[in-house]
């Protein structure tokens, strides 16, 4: 029996415009499904690539980011810094073995509810048919040698 | 500190390491007759005969300084890092292997097993009749063992709590000389040893920090090789486009590679405060990118031919990740129940 796997995804969000999408998708009752934890940003720009790996090695699935259209950017300029770093963070998650699908960046302004709602469902589509990434059930070091030892700090 | 007039006692090990650090302690010149007149140094096999049995025979906590270098590789590894865990008042992970990996870290891009094929079976090895190493054997005499290789690299405080952090590759001498006189001045109730988990023999800033070159707001159009270009003697390497991992690298080695004209490439780990050195990078390289049409980032970005090595040279054992997919699935076994598979 095979349930249908449900992933975790956590997705980050900036304070001018995508959350306002996502506000809006939420004030109009649009639908879509619960599978994305929202983090707000102040900007998209403020999104420090750790924050990914974070995600990845604590057990989501997928991370979306978000932020406002280029060129409409409340801080001028710093979406582009999030779209470069997206891009060379997505090598290096393909270097690394990781399905690059599994990040993806998404624009939506603060009237496109609608879109951010459809792109989220899409998102979780597209991990649900990645499967699972399973990194979080490890816990951080399994015992492999057999005459284990505890480990108290002697001093 | 010496206890009925007799010396402390001091040890050093190395695990999956090249014996770089040794030769870097030995480095400190007539230093290191301060170790002979301070310490009793029990266990060291670069420098003496000892054997297992004698560490283990000796009493829980009985040696003061273990300065233990190496990341864990295998069984064999992983077990002296417990002996002497247990063996040790103060551990201390010691050199860029056991702190974070280090270069033996980057086997953790590949699974275990297609390592020991590349190393057995590949055109450099003479191996005509495909003979591969067994774990274990059955001898008249008995069983004999060798260590068997684990799916990952571990640093060494992902098996054993650590109570001292010394990085680089290797420590550079005038900052091993430095701790071995703290320690030298704590045996004698002159200091006082820094809080337990402190990163020693390092600074707390990063190498741009400590870098001579001149440094403007940065743009670069493309990245360059350090082969590829006469570098500017004066100008930050990384505005030349040159990658230079000084960012987000810790000082304490007075950036001695950008001041010889070569790009630092974070032997010293993540500065404070970092907690995942790739990824402080990838945002420090891509900050300075001066494109803002996705085709030509990506232009750009093809000039770094290897990310991952340029990120993760020294770090991934130690990285939030700790390795990539093919070695991670098999350090960690797919679980049989959960495995929520789509429904295909």
């Amino acid at each position: 029996m095979t349930e249908q796997f449900e992933p975790t995804i956590i997705g980050f969000t900036c304070n001018w415009c995508s959350y306002r999408a996502a506000d809006l998708a939420g004030t109009a009752r649009i639908k879509y499904p619960p599978n994305l934890r929202l983090i707000r940003l102040m900007c998209s720009g403020r999104l420090d690539p750790t924050f990914v790996f974070k995600a990845l090695a604590g057990g989501a699935d997928g991370v979306l980011i978000t932020g406002c259209h280029p060129g409409e950017c409340h801080y001028l300029e710093q979406n582009y810094k999030a779209l470069r770093r997206f891009q060379l963070l997505s090598r290096v998650l393909q270097g690394l073995g990781v399905e690059p699908g599994r990040v993806k960046l998404v624009w939506a302004s603060a009237a496109e509810g609608a879109r951010f709602a459809s792109e989220v469902a899409t998102f979780v589509e597209e991990i649900r048919a990645l499967g699972p990434l399973h990194w979080g059930i490890a816990p951080a070091d399994l015992p492999i040698v057999s005459e284990l030892v505890p480990e108290e700090v002697v001093a | 500190m010496s206890v009925n007039g007799k010396k402390p006692k001091f040890a050093m090990y190395w695990a999956a390491s090249c014996g770089g650090c040794e030769i870097a302690v030995l480095n400190i010149h007539e230093k290191i007759l301060d170790v002979d007149a301070n310490f009793d140094v029990v266990f060291w096999p670069v420098a003496m005969d000892a054997k297992y049995k004698d560490v283990e025979a000796m009493e829980d906590g009985s040696i003061l300084l273990t300065l233990f270098n190496g990341g864990i590789r295998n069984d064999e590894n992983e077990h002296i890092a417990r002996l002497l865990r247990r063996k040790s008042k103060l551990l201390v992970a010691f050199g860029s292997c056991a702190n974070e990996g280090c270069i033996p870290g980057l086997a953790n891009l590949s699974e275990s097993g297609e390592i020991v094929h590349t190393a057995f079976n590949t055109l450099t090895t003479d191996n005509p009749y495909a003979i591969y190493p067994r774990t274990s054997f059955e001898m008249p005499e008995g069983e004999i063992h060798i260590p068997e290789i684990l799916p990952t690299l571990k640093t060494l405080d992902q098996v054993v709590n650590v109570d001292y952090y010394m990085p680089g590759c290797p420590p550079e001498s005038h900052q091993i000389a430095a701790v071995i006189d703290l320690v030298v001045q704590v045996l004698q109730g002159k200091a006082e040893l820094p809080p337990k988990g402190s990163v020693i023999g390092a600074g707390d800033s990063t190498v741009c920090d400590e870098c001579q070159r001149l440094r403007n707001v940065k743009t670069i159009t493309s990245f360059e090789r350090i082969w590829g270009i006469a570098p500017d003697p004066s100008l930050c390497l990384l505005e030349q486009g040159i990658p230079c991992n000084g960012p987000a690298t810790r000082s304490g080695c007075d950036a001695r590679c950008p001041a010889a004209g070569a790009q630092c490439i974070g032997c010293y780990g993540p500065a404070e405060g970092v907690l995942d050195y790739g990824a402080r990078l990838i945002s420090a390289f891509a900050s300075v990118i001066d494109a803002e049409d996705p085709a030509e980032i990506d232009h750009i970005l093809d000039g770094m031919v290897d990310p991952v090595g340029q990120f993760y040279r020294f770090n991934l054992a130690g990285s939030l990740l700790k390795a990539a997919v093919p070695a991670w699935r098999k350090r960690v076994p797919q679980p049989l129940q959960g495995a929520l598979r789509p429904e295909t």
